[in-house]
């Protein structure tokens, strides 16, 4: 098996501890939560840290719950904890339904929430139900703690905008009335990424969509999101020519890349139809018609 | 760096790279050799163990990692001379042929038994889907993890 | 389920019965060769090249060896100096151990580190630094014999282009006069793409060279030990009897583990240098880019008919992609393996096929996987064709199939490349397939989804394999000819110990050879202790491949057991003073004619033929006795599957609802182990149908060398199978047995892609080819196909 180089080891007892190692180590440092993307990456050495800082004993960072009109999931939350999770199920169904497709259950059991995203795999799942569902991230640093929208935590592939001497903590999701979601993944066998995925978010009065949330991954969707799609739904009346409208507008919006998992084309296609459903999916949900 | 963790209930204290992976310090430390590695990506499950209480894939861990936890390998399943009954289902339905996936698969399946005493079919091949097994194609593993379940049910 | 109750099927010792090896695997007792500690070992790692074509400017390993665990590098220049840089391959070809000249493949090997602990022969390769200058590669199979093509073997002189091979069997006359004539002719291109065999155990050594006795010995994850012995006698020059190979417990194998690789060379020579053990063991990624690729059959096929479907002919031009180096396993004769028996299992007048082999700068390999040495591919061609020939023809495909059959009258048959078909009664096994299946209600079901906008497909295929290698006048792997060694000592107390030349990979020897002498002897299972894998322990063989254990090395066990027999014979008459013609072999035990009381079981007479008797002639003191068996013919399983899949057109995914699997291996000795062979099998088939294969990008980067790029199915891919079973005994093998190690595997694929392209025959799709990915299927239904062998774009 390929073994990861040598590398310094520190465990933070609590966030202020992290930040103080994060602060002490700078770049060469590399925080470590459940590890299923970064050690994997350390054992083919494509990633070499100097210092890795284990904050699994940070376990005040390990929680869902609500806070007034607020979904608040710790950072540290283990993928297979937001799964079980009744109460995020009961208002984010698309949270339960990426989860169930994210990885297999044996990663679930260790990954974590905030590793995936701060791996920033332009495939990651969690990103685009996130964006969805319009979500802020908290990120700890030396002078306090900052808000950052779901759409702005990524700076590009594999990259965030958490700095070297902060750290992701909480992200949250509003829990607005009426709103319906879903997510539906395509990939070539049960636990690999996706080769294209869509999340949708929609709230309704009436037959009237009053906001949606379109987030998509692995198909060069900007910030994990379709916003044109969003914008052409706002206000109109969810019919499934509404719908398949919104997946064409989708499709347009993003830059997918050929790879082994499919071509350019597919993956466009992929974001045009999968949108479409899973718009129909949070459709139904919204309306009470589904489960 | 020292580790102390538990293992199937004897404590050990190693003094280890901080590199070291879990499953090579399973193996090439303590000689507990039943778990084995297949892949370098964490995608095939030969290697899975229990940190207390959940599966994990043991080369996905550093050793460090398991300080001050428990951890249970193959060699703990069977309460001394008499096999978990996840041990003799594989056996009693064919459930292994080379035997190089089974120890992880009867790992999960033991924690799947623990958290739900009647899966279905189905959701014993969604617990075992992060695993590989290139030998049984899976039908005689689900045999063998239902046939434990009905054999505790009294069946 | 099939067993005892299955017309043709014995009982005796033969059944359903648990396995022995299991005790040991459930408790994690078993001993595979990473298991393996020795006091003092070292460990290698390779050093890889990142290229696929590049010419060797320098390597230096001065900053490796300046670490402070590094025992020992070993380089090109280094093996070079001994001889061994360069090895034979099983296809008279040589491989480099060590580059010495050029790199030829991502992936290839060009250094050796030893160290004190595998991290740091990790860390050490990073200290090697080698120079290259790159090469154009040569990455495409059908432009490699273009006069512009880059030369890959410019390591043999003489050689101006990159043809390995041009071979062709059939009438090629005969099969033109039937396709000139026919009334109808249907033609396609498929792929079968590059796939690895991935056992979840990759291959590894320990090698361990002692100065004082001369003696090597190696544990290694070697499915055919003593072949391996010979063949490391040879390319080292040391003395046979003074090699030693172990083949401990072994993680599965599939034909990947019948090669000798060039990091087993490599850490027997770093043990002699070093005078210690040292251990290499591939990682998952050594595995998949440089070890045992199968298939990569670029193949052209036609298939002629009469209008009323007939079925007259076949023929196929193939481009078989042999990578950098010809390292195939099979017997020497056949480059393209038993490609040619791609007649399949219909009565036709006349077929022919071509056969080029071409290099590329790929990794070598061309085993066996499970295939019966290219019989997956041939199956899956005429598969293929006979579905194509049913669309063409508006007729149903199993009605088409059944109408061309062979009958069971025609057997032994002959087909029209010459192999001879020992048994067989398809449209028996056929009808119990559609009859399981419930064909009829399928096909109708299928109709009224079609109405609804729904896709299903129900694909079938029919396939004959043959094996049991081989006949010593036409198979030998380097000479040797593919003969069985087995030895039986029977303990005083009619205890027994069998020695086999096979070696199990998971296929379960322990229990199955138990079977074949206990049933032949009288006695249980429980006791025959059946010792393997050690070739200072066991007789010369050439291992387990092919799905040759039970039709060779069984022969060989069955006929050492009837050699002890009938010595038991001569000892028991002289215990009860009569003559051996007097005494009949009963349940069990040498009985008197007659008086079927009177008689003696092996026990007794074990105790007596050691005992102060006074023997018999022909009597030597005890009852041991071997035996070699020199197969007369392949065996030929065969059996009929169908699969039913259910396709999302607008996703392109594909799932397999269903799968019904009939087969006939003859006599099955233990039913419950031939199943498990062939629920693996079925899941094989169905991991390359949807989602096994490695490209290449144009820099010639290997694709798929992680089981995150080369997706193995899991439990949630593979359905529940439907067994069904036929027994037509094998009319020369001792018991009645065939192979069934790779049937599954050989019939499987071809299932599934027809049923996809049956669920796809709506779009007007008449084929896609392997693997039916998401975006594969979807390509196919836009009538734009992706190349399964290049990247994708
Ligand atoms: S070794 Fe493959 S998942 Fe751990
Ligand atoms: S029994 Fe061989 S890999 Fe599962």
């Amino acid at each position: 098996m390929q073994v990861p180089a040598q590398v310094e080891y520190e465990r933070a007892g609590s966030v202020e501890h992290a930040l103080t190692l994060l602060a002490r180590y700078g770049p060469a440092a590399r925080v470590l939560a459940g590890g299923h993307s970064l050690i994997p990456m350390m054992k083919l050495r494509l990633v070499q840290p100097e210092v890795l800082i284990d904050i699994n004993g940070i376990t005040d960072l390990c929680y869902i719950n609500l806070t007034g009109a607020q979904l608040r999931i710790g950072a540290l939350t283990r993928h297979a904890q937001l799964l079980e999770s009744s109460v995020a199920g009961e208002h984010f169904a698309i949270l339960h339904d990426a989860e169930r497709v994210i990885a297999d259950p044996i990663v679930r059991n260790w990954g974590t929430v905030g590793g995936s995203l701060c791996q920033a795999d332009p495939s990651e799942d969690l990103s685009a139900a996130f964006a969805a569902m319009k979500g802020t991230m908290i990120i700890h640093g030396p002078d306090g703690s900052r808000e950052v929208s779901a759409r702005e935590f990524h700076a590009g592939p594999y990259e965030t905008v958490v700095g070297p001497s902060e750290l992701l903590t909480e992200i949250r999701l509003p829990i607005r009335p009426g709103g319906g979601s879903g997510y539906r993944k395509v990939s070539r066998r049960a636990g690999d990424w996706p080769v294209g995925a869509a999340g949708a978010a929609v709230w309704l009065d009436g037959d009237v969509i009053t906001d949606a949330g379109i987030g998509l991954t692995a198909v060069g969707a900007t910030h994990f999101a379709a916003a044109e799609a969003e914008d052409f739904l706002r206000g109109r009346t969810a019919t499934p020519q509404t719908l398949a409208r919104a997946g064409e507008i989708a499709a347009e919006n993003c830059r997918p890349v050929s790879d082994q998992r499919g071509p350019a084309d597919y993956k466009r296609h992929l974001a045009c139809e999968l949108t479409t459903r899973v718009l129909g999916v949070a459709v139904a949900r919204a309306r009470g018609l589904m489960a | 760096m020292k580790v102390t963790l538990t293992v199937n209930g004897t404590e050990y204290a190693r003094d280890v790279e901080p590199r070291l992976l879990l499953i090579h310090l399973l193996r090439d430390e303590l000689g507990l050799t039943g778990s084995h590695w297949g892949c370098d990506t964490s995608n095939c499950g030969a290697c899975v163990v229990w940190l207390d209480d959940t599966p994990v894939k043991s080369c996905t861990v550093l050793a460090v990692m398991a300080d001050g936890h428990r951890v249970l390998t193959v060699e703990g399943l069977a309460n001394g001379a008499s096999l978990d009954p996840v041990q003799q289902g594989f056996a009693h339905c064919h459930g292994l042929q080379c035997g190089f996936c089974t120890p992880g698969m009867m790992l999960t399946a033991r924690w799947l038994l623990n958290n739900n005493p009647h899966p279905s079919s189905y959701q014993v091949r969604e617990a075992i889907s992060g695993q590989v097994c290139r030998c049984t194609g899976y039908e005689n593993i689900v045999k063998a993890v239902l046939w434990a379940a009905e054999y505790e049910a009294g069946g | 389920m099939t067993g005892p109750g299955v017309a043709g099927q014995e009982t005796g010792a033969y059944g359903a019965i648990p396995r022995k090896e299991d005790a040991r695997f459930v408790r994690g007792q078993g001993t595979f060769v990473d298991d393996i500690s020795l006091p003092g070992m070292l460990h290698g790692a390779i050093l890889r090249s990142p290229l696929a074509h590049a010419r060797i400017i320098s390597v230096d390993a001065s900053a490796a060896l300046a670490h402070p665990k590094v025992e020992a590098v070993l380089t090109g220049a280094d093996l070079a100096g001994r001889g061994l840089a360069w090895m034979p391959t099983l296809s008279a070809d040589v491989q480099a151990v060590l580059a010495t000249d050029k790199v030829r493949f991502q992936g290839q090997e060009v250094a050796f580190v030893v160290a004190q602990d595998r991290y740091a022969a990790r860390d050490a390769l990073e200290l090697i630094a080698v120079e290259y200058e790159p090469l154009p590669p040569l990455i495409d199979a059908r432009t490699a014999l273009a006069q512009d093509a880059p030369l890959v073997r410019d390591d043999v002189p003489g050689r101006a282009d990159n043809r390995v091979f041009d071979w062709n069997a059939g009438d090629k006359t005969a099969t033109d006069a039937v396709f000139a004539t026919a009334e109808v002719r249907v033609g396609c291109d498929m792929v079968y793409p590059r796939s690895h065999p991935a056992p979840l155990e990759t291959c590894g050594i320990v090698a361990a060279s002692d100065a004082v006795t001369g003696r090597l010995t190696v544990w290694s994850t070697s499915q055919a030990p003593h072949a391996h012995r010979t063949l490391y006698s040879v390319i080292t020059g040391l003395p046979e009897h003074k090699i030693r190979i172990v083949s401990p417990d072994i993680g599965g194998g599939f034909g990947s583990k019948v090669p000798v690789y060039p990091g087993y060379l490599c850490a027997i020579v770093a043990s002699m240098i070093t005078g210690r053990p040292v251990k290499w063991v591939e990682d998952r990624s050594e595995n998949l880019m440089s070890t045992a690729f199968a298939r990569d059959y670029h193949m052209h096929g036609e298939i002629a008919a009469t209008a009323d479907g007939r079925i007259l002919g076949v023929r196929a031009r193939v481009l078989a992609d042999h990578g950098a180096f010809n390292a195939t396993a099979q017997p020497a004769k056949y480059p393209a393996g038993f490609f040619h028996i791609f007649t399949g299992s219909y009565d036709l007048q006349a077929a022919f096929c071509e056969v080029t082999g071409v290099y590329t700068n790929k990794a070598p390999g061309g085993v066996a996987y499970s295939c019966s040495f290219r019989v997956t591919e041939a199956v899956y061609l005429v598969e293929r064709l006979v579905d194509l020939l049913a669309r063409e023809l508006g007729m149903d495909p199993a009605q088409l199939r059944m109408r061309n059959l062979l009958r069971p009258e025609q057997f032994p048959y002959t087909c029209p490349t010459g192999w001879q078909y020992d048994s067989g009664d398809y449209p028996r096994a056929f009808a119990l397939a559609l009859d399981l299946a419930g064909y009829q209600g399928l096909r109708r079901e299928q109709a009224e989804r079609r109405a609804r906008g729904e896709y299903m497909g129900i694909g079938i295929s029919f396939f004959t394999e043959g094996v049991g290698a081989g006949p010593r006048a036409h198979m030998d792997i380097l000479g040797l000819g593919m003969a069985d060694g087995a030895d039986l000592r029977v303990h005083p107390t009619g205890k027994v110990v069998l020695a086999i030349s096979v070696q199990t990979q998971g296929q379960g020897h322990e229990t199955t050879f138990a079977q074949l002498v206990a049933h032949e002897l009288g006695l249980t299972p429980d006791d025959v202790e059946v010792v393997h894998g050690d070739t200072d322990r066991t007789p010369f063989g050439l291992g387990t491949y092919g799905s040759r254990s039970t039709p060779v090395s069984g022969a060989a066990a069955v006929l050492a057991a009837r050699k002890v027999r009938d010595r038991a014979r001569l000892v028991a008459a002289a215990t009860l003073e009569l003559s051996p013609d007097d005494l009949e072999w009963l349940d069990g035990k040498w009985r008197v004619r007659g008086d079927p009381d009177r008689g003696a079981g092996i026990a007794e007479i074990a105790m007596a033929a050691h005992s102060s008797l006074e023997l018999p002639d022909g009597v030597e003191g005890h009852l041991d006795a071997s035996a070699v068996y020199n197969p007369p013919n392949l065996t030929f399983p065969f059996g009929a599957y169908i699969c039913v899949t259910d396709v999302d057109p607008a996703t392109g995914e594909v799932t397999v609802r269903r799968f019904i699997a009939v087969d006939d291996c003859g006599v099955r000795i233990n039913p419950m182990i031939v199943e498990g062979q062939v629920h693996r099998g079925l899941a094989d088939g169905i991991g390359m149908a949807l989602m096994q294969a490695i490209a290449f990008d144009e820099n010639g980067n290997c694709l798929g060398g992680s089981f995150m790029d080369y997706l193995l199915p899991t439990a949630l891919e593979c359905p529940s199978p439907e067994l069904g079973a036929t027994v037509t005994p094998s009319p020369h093998h001792p018991v009645g047995a065939k192979g069934i190690g790779e049937s599954a595997t050989v019939g499987s694929p071809p299932a599934v892609v027809n049923s996809v392209v049956d669920a796809l025959a709506p779009f007007g799709v008449r084929h896609a080819d392997m693997p039916l990915t998401p975006a594969n299927v979807w390509r196919a239904i836009q009538g734009r196909p992706v190349r399964p062998d290049l990247a994708v774009s």
